[in-house]
């Protein structure tokens, strides 16, 4: 089955069903791409399909037939170095899934888009803060830590307005 | 697990007429779209079947489009979709509110609103709001379609007046009047299955509908016709937490239910009841 992974054609014989994340890792071998929960709830395995983050744990990988996926190998970005530089990756197993998440905003964003775009993503060593610092659009505040630490209200990822008129 | 299923068999129809087809003529034949509970259900043994019907290559199950006063949501519209559009967000706001509480955005760049009503889970976000605006699903099979109020669609837990070769192709919505309303109550914010989920609208007479309290999602007439009587908040909360059958489970407790709902009933009336 044809399609474009990033940037070249591939051409891959898999199962229909087969979930993209396993084509990916054992048939390709492309392994940035890594397995958390396998069911949608941490985020570890996104990838982009045209241009939009999917867990590739949840996609069969017949529906990638002709579509453009992008996996960490083949994104150029400076987003990892960001992580790194303000303590927003320990263990390493979420963050090629929050390089991707992010990888789908568009420059320099707010802390609250940041907080919504990763809110599928989950990692249990950092805390976040360093992760929100990196990829929120002002990341030369000055005093970066107290900032997280008084930060503004935590704005709960993905809650929006409740809506009031009809 | 995931390398079993990857083996069983998927049909890949390219036209709505040949997954009717093959819906009825070789059956029985999951359907799937978005695949966000497909593997899910795999992993916790709960999936319908062995053989599965792919309906992403039916285009005409697509879109969002208006048709006269009516709002013609396809199938497969996806969360993300909902969110994004115009015409969602000008006529029924409350359902890309909800799209937004679903999951996460990559589980809303897949899962589908068809597949949400299909699921029939009683905690279906979009479920509630479905039920205010009073919609009707619309079914196909290879000899006719049918449409179904919403308020009609689910018989039970997880069941639904679906017959095994039909497919859902739309959900049709009509103009809806007055303020609505939506909050999804969850553990947290995102990735989260409610606890509590209510829409509403305010009207002359109110529509209210809630998710997990109950086998299915609920309107609760009851409580509607106390508020549209004139009766008092206090009245109508009591009404609800008596006509709503919440359970104990994993996520919450009844009780707890009950309250919130009551809750919840109390932020609709003096959220909607505030001059504009």
């Amino acid at each position: 089955m044809r399609f474009v992974l990033n940037g070249k054609r591939a051409d891959v014989d898999a199962a229909p069903l087969k979930r993209l994340l396993d084509v990916l890792r054992e048939d390709c071998g492309l392994a940035g791409t890594k397995e958390g929960c396998g069911e949608g709830e941490c985020g570890a395995c996104t990838v982009l399909v045209d241009g939009a983050p999917v867990n590739s744990c949840l996609v069969p990988f017949a529906h990638v037939r002709g579509r453009k996926v992008t996996t960490i190998e083949g994104l150029r970005s400076r987003l990892p170095e960001a992580l790194v530089r303000e303590g927003g990756t320990q263990c390493g197993i979420c963050t090629p899934g929050i390089v991707m998440a992010a990888a789908a905003l568009g420059p320099r964003p707010s802390a609250a888009c940041v907080r919504e775009a990763l809110a599928g993503n989950l990692c249990r060593c950092t805390g976040y803060a360093g992760i929100v610092r990196a990829l929120a659009g002002r990341r030369a505040a000055p005093h970066p830590r107290v900032r997280a630490a008084r930060g503004p209200r935590p704005v709960a990822p993905g809650r929006p307005k409740r809506t009031r008129r009809s | 697990m995931a390398t079993a299923f990857s083996r069983l068999p998927l049909l890949q129809p390219r036209s709505l007429d040949e997954a009717l087809r093959l819906l009825r003529d070789e059956g029985p034949l999951v359907p799937l779209a978005g695949c966000t509970d497909l593997y899910v259900d795999f992993h916790f043994g709960t999936v319908g079947g062995r053989r599965f019907l792919d309906l992403q290559g039916l285009g005409t199950l697509r879109g969002i489009r208006r048709r006269g006063n009516t709002l013609v949501i396809g199938a497969l519209a996806t969360y993300a979709e909902l969110i994004a559009s115009p015409l969602v967000r000008r006529r029924l706001p409350i359902l890309a509110e909800a799209s937004r509480w679903v999951g996460s955005p990559q589980i809303q760049n897949r899962g589908t609103l068809g597949g949400n009503v299909a699921n029939a889970s009683p905690a279906g976000d979009t479920l509630p709001v479905l039920a205010v605006a009073e919609a009707t699903v619309v079914l196909r099979r290879v000899d006719g379609e049918r449409r179904v109020p919403f308020g009609s669609f689910y018989t039970g837990y997880r069941r639904t007046v679906m017959r095994p070769d039909e497919l859902i192709v739309s959900i049709e919505v009509p103009p809806v009047e007055g303020r609505q309303w939506f909050r999804k109550v969850g553990t947290r914010a995102a990735q989260a299955i409610s606890k509590v989920v209510m829409a509403a609208v305010r009207a002359p007479h109110p529509r209210i509908a809630l998710g997990s309290v109950a086998p299915t999602v609920v309107r609760v007439p009851r409580t509607e016709a106390v508020l549209a009587g004139g009766g008092s908040l206090a009245e109508a909360q009591a009404v609800l937490v008596d006509e709503i059958q919440p359970i104990d489970d994993l996520r919450s407790t009844a009780a707890y239910r009950r309250r919130v709902s009551a809750n919840l009933l109390a932020q609709f009336w003096s959220e909607t009841g505030r001059k504009r």
